[in-house]
């Protein structure tokens, strides 16, 4: 392609495969896949270097309707899979879908070791604390108690909180968003800026088998008081009437109202840099605090596939590029007259 | 006073082992004998046994290191059934190694080391101390020599540790041994100053290690106690430059070759396993020639990661062992369901379970046929002898990246540390890998004549186009569930996925057509075929030249393919009256080869985690030609050496 080729403006439709969606009517997935139509868009992405790679589950059928490249894997193997593409060819955008069950439950292993390794990957983990796919069972993410079809009498599983595992396995972008806020837009579209592993947690509705699961983040009435939009560098503020805050006495945070003596500068001002801050952060869960949503934790390091082609030029700036007949020769050789 | 006449004795080959301490460095000492004899224009053979703990505990026979060269004048194929000399380091090795020395062998043992507390740790009565009973001095010629005293003393003045100067004495015993069959030094000289010289910047240890070397090989030559020397001439091996590999070397180098041969670069993911590892550390290290190296975190990862990575268009490659051949079940099956190019490398050990990990078997034939869920068929290659790992490695690139399926190759863990002479081939004179990727498409031209790009639409291998991200124009979605043929979306249709089915039946059954035919070694017709597969080849090529040689009408037949197998073994079978397989399972080729051509095949079936002896398959050729084979399948008996008839037990 010469340079002076025009390229061409890709809209969010043109992002649009040509398969019917086949997700429940309602469900939160519609929503993430108008945001990322958009961001693809928006970021001037390419159908060719664009790749989605995701595992089982109803987030999962997501690379079906983006038409970019895609690779629908196996349960939970996502990390892996996209692990092997990035190294293959560094420059591809990659993208991975997944769920919490497929990342949390079967695939926790390999999300864990993606993220540590700081692959140059978009992990989006739609979290709906349900297994839609399978009719209803408990996720690692439902809270204890729930009752399903597979605990009748409640669930007995403590459930973990993504947000915590993933600053805990040492990603360098951490952030959550909701499925119908448009601000998830704005996190994917920081996400995919972000030289490195970025996680973003979604809350996302299964409006069939965990509906409102997360009403208190997205009901009108209530998404103002019970989250928390982060913010680097500014103070924690919620609210409705922005009237709350986040104070920080001793090493816990509390809800403090302000006026009365509080000020904003009282308040804990958000370091995006700070792990011990992000760790804390995804710790505070509804109903005793509001829901931090945005970007928890972003630091700046090395991109694992870039590391391993260093190598590779490490290696050849010691030794030569070489060639086939002296990598034979390579060993201690002897000739037979 | 008259001087021992020292006499020197010409023979056709010797076999060696050295034994010791899994920490007494006989590994290293056969590696370095081994180089030497094949530096000196030897044929080789080796066999390293060792345990799978790193460092049993010390003095006891679990923790005993073995390592087994067989070197000869003429061409051979197996580390030898009985062992002419043996090296003894301490008493542990000398319990767990005797029984297999020939009667009348040389036996060097490490007198400073049989003392009482050895001796109670190997297990011998109080107040018994072998190398002194009268049946064993009788039996063999054992040289009891001090060689830990007389390296101690060696390196007396240098002031090196005790720790280090005691890990000197394995060279005292290689020097004493390179006397005794007249080897040279020069190589291991050489090997010793590059090792800790220059790579371990420890000129000093070098320095030591030299010294302690030719101590040994002067105190064979003066102390008057080995009377007898050997000499085993140089072999009639075809002219060319040549190098010592194992077969986890020749893996290494093969698939390298392939990459290059295929103008991609190579990934390898693979999560460390014995007996594999090999693989991966010789690949590590070769990085300059276009090689990544993926450590995953676990067995999924690594086979998942080369599925992304053929995926993106690279050669990928993943390498294990039987227990993470069962962990990749469920990705391989994508692979052969996305129809992307991958080679997957199983070094077979003991199994089931974690099993054996250091020893040989056979035992994964049917795993890697069958062993995933659905009808998921994919080529399977096997090695028959360490350098062949390399022309397999490179054959599996060619099937895989030409037919679009994965292949797997199953070594094992006698070849993939056995190691043999590789004759050096010619870069220039080896064949390119063609590998076709569709040309992009102008996105422009959609809806505009140009039509639709079909993920699945195939050639006349069967073999679908291999568009990788990054081509531009070809975006289109693959995954597990099943592909409408030509356009590659969702399909569930019972039709489809007949269709489907049988197209990747037929796509590895036409593999058929490009693979070599079966050769016969002997007469194409007969009393007796001796079939085969992989790591077996040395000891059923050697076990039929002997009856042969016997005057019996025996021949013998190896296969390297086993998916598909070459189309011409059901008329090989045909032309003989009885058909023996030996294996290093219970029977799995024997069930392959009755199912496909309905012939009443034997086995001769061995799982002792050890190769077969060539004497083993003699004694089951001689039995079933004289027709006096007792059942469908001989199982070696626990009691060395020996074949007896196992029990009727088929259900």
């Amino acid at each position: 392609m010469s340079p002076d080729t025009e390229l061409p403006i890709l809209k969010p439709t043109d992002f649009a495969s040509d398969q019917d969606i086949r997700w429940c009517p309602g469900c939160g997935d519609y929503a993430i896949l108008n945001q990322m139509k958009k961001v693809c868009a928006k970021l001037g992405a390419t159908k060719e270097n664009t790749v989605f790679v995701s595992g089982i589950g109803c987030s999962s059928r997501f690379p079906y309707y983006m038409d970019t490249y895609g690779f629908h894997t196996i349960h939970g193997r996502a990390p892996a899979i996209a692990t092997g593409v990035k190294v293959a060819n560094p420059d591809l955008d990659v993208w991975l879908v997944t769920g919490d069950g497929d990342g949390l439950s079967i695939g926790g292993n390999h999300l864990i070791h993606a993220l540590r390794r700081n692959i140059n990957v978009k992990l989006l983990l739609f979290n709906n604390r349900i297994y839609g796919l399978t009719k209803g069972q408990y996720s690692p993410t439902s809270e204890e108690g729930k009752k399903t079809k597979s605990s009748p009498l409640g669930s007995v599983d403590m459930p973990i909180s993504p947000i915590s595992m993933a600053v805990a396995a040492e990603a360098s972008f951490v952030a959550r968003a909701v499925d119908v806020d448009k601000r998830l837009g704005d996190i994917l579209t920081e996400a995919a800026k972000h030289q490195g592993s970025a996680f973003v947690e979604i809350y996302q509705d299964c409006n069939v088998f965990n509906h409102f699961a997360f009403k208190h983040a997205t009901a009108k009435d209530m998404k103002d008081d019970c989250t928390l939009w982060l913010e680097h560098g500014k103070p924690m503020i919620f609210g409705k009437d922005r009237d709350k805050g986040i104070r920080l006495t001793g090493n816990k945070p509390e809800v403090v109202e302000l006026g009365s003596g509080i000020s904003e500068d009282d308040l804990l001002f958000h370091d995006v840099h700070d792990e011990a801050q992000a760790f804390m952060l995804s710790r505070m869960k509804h109903p005793r605090f509001p829901e931090p949503m945005g970007v928890f934790y972003q630091i700046e390091d090395d991109v694992y596939e870039n590391l391993v082609a260093a190598q590779v030029q490490q290696a050849r700036d010691q030794r030569g590029e070489g060639t086939l007949q002296q990598l034979f020769e390579s060993g201690d050789t002897y000739t037979v007259e | 006073m008259t001087a021992v006449q020292k006499q020197t004795q010409r023979v056709n080959a010797a076999t060696v082992r050295f034994a010791g301490d899994s920490g007494d460095g006989m590994q290293i000492a056969g590696m370095q004998f081994t180089d030497a004899s094949a530096v000196f224009g030897n044929d080789i053979a080796t066999l390293p046994d060792y345990p799978a703990e790193i460092r049993a505990p010390a003095g006891t026979v679990a923790g005993v290191s073995g390592f087994q060269i067989n070197f000869a004048s003429s061409d051979i194929h197996t580390p030898g059934d009985t062992v002419d000399a043996l090296i003894a380091m301490n008493p542990a090795a000398f319990k767990a190694n005797i029984g297999d020395v020939r009667s009348g062998g040389t036996v060097i043992v490490n007198e400073s080391e049989f003392n009482k507390v050895n001796l109670r740790k190997a297990g011998y009565d109080e107040g018994y101390n072998p190398i002194n009973d009268e049946v064993l001095t009788g039996q063999y010629n054992i040289f009891a020599v001090p060689i830990t005293r007389m390296t101690e003393e060696t390196l007396a003045d240098t002031g090196m540790s005790a720790k280090d100067i005691g890990r000197c004495k394995n060279m005292y015993a290689l020097g004493l041994v390179y006397w005794v069959f007249d080897r040279p030094l020069e190589p291991t000289v050489r090997f010793l100053h590059n090792f800790f010289g220059e790579k371990k910047n420890l000129p000093q240890i070098a320095e030591a290690n030299e010294t302690v070397l030719k101590a040994g090989y002067h105190f064979g030559e003066t102390a008057e106690i080995f009377v007898h020397r050997y000499q085993v001439a140089k072999a009639d091996i075809a002219p060319g430059k040549y190098r010592r590999v194992t077969g986890n070397e020749a893996t290494a180098l093969g698939l390298i070759t392939a990459s290059k041969l295929a103008s991609k670069d190579l990934i390898y993911c693979s999560y460390p396993i014995t007996p594999a590892s090999d693989i991966l550390h010789n690949l590590a290290a070769m990085k300059q020639y276009g090689v990544k190296t993926v450590q995953a975190e676990d067995e999924i990862a690594a086979v998942c990661a080369a599925i992304g990575a053929s995926f993106a268009g690279q050669f990928a490659v993943t390498g294990t062992s039987g227990p993470g051949l069962c962990l990749k079940s469920e990705a391989i099956g994508l692979a052969v369901m996305t129809e992307l190019p991958m080679v997957i490398i199983n070094v077979q050990r003991g199994g089931p379970s974690t099993g054996l990990p250091t020893k040989v078997e056979q035992s994964d034939l049917l795993q890697a046929l069958f062993g995933r869920n659905g009808d998921s068929p994919l080529i399977v290659l096997a090695p028959q002898s360490p350098a062949d790992c390399f022309d397999i490695a490179i054959e599996a690139a060619r099937l895989t990246l030409g037919a679009m399926t994965p292949v797997i190759i199953l070594s094992d863990g006698y070849i993939a540390n056995g190691a043999e002479p590789w004759r050096i081939p010619d870069a220039a004179a080896l064949d390119a890998i063609d590998v076709n990727h569709p040309a992009p498409r102008d996105p422009a031209d959609d809806g505009d004549g140009n039509p639709t790009f079909l993920p699945y639409d195939r050639d006349e291998n069967l073999a679908r186009p291999w568009a990788h991200p990054g081509i531009k124009g070809l975006q289109h979605r693959i995954g597990g569930l099943e592909k409408a043929n030509l356009t590659g979306n969702v399909c569930y249709t019972p039709e489809n996925h007949q269709a489907m089915t049988d197209l990747r039946h037929d796509k590895v059954a036409r593999i058929a057509d490009r693979i070599p035919p079966i050769e016969v070694q002997g007469d194409a017709s007969g009393d007796v075929l001796v079939l085969g597969w992989g790591g077996t080849f040395g000891a059923i090529t050697t076990a039929v030249e002997q009856v042969r040689d016997k005057g019996l009408r025996v021949s013998a037949a190896h296969l390297r393919h086993l998916n598909p197998m070459p189309k011409n073994l059901g008329d090989i079978l045909a032309n003989f009256n009885k058909i023996l397989i030996p294996e290093l399972n219970t029977g799995q080729l024997r069930m392959l080869v009755r199912d496909k051509f309905l012939v009443d095949a034997k086995g001769l079936n061995k799982v002792q985690g050890q190769p077969f002896l060539v004497n083993e398959i003699v004694q089951a050729i001689e039995l079933i030609e004289s027709g006096n084979w007792p059942d469908d399948r001989l199982s070696l008996s626990p009691i060395h050496h020996e074949v007896s008839a196992e029990p009727q037990r088929q259900t």
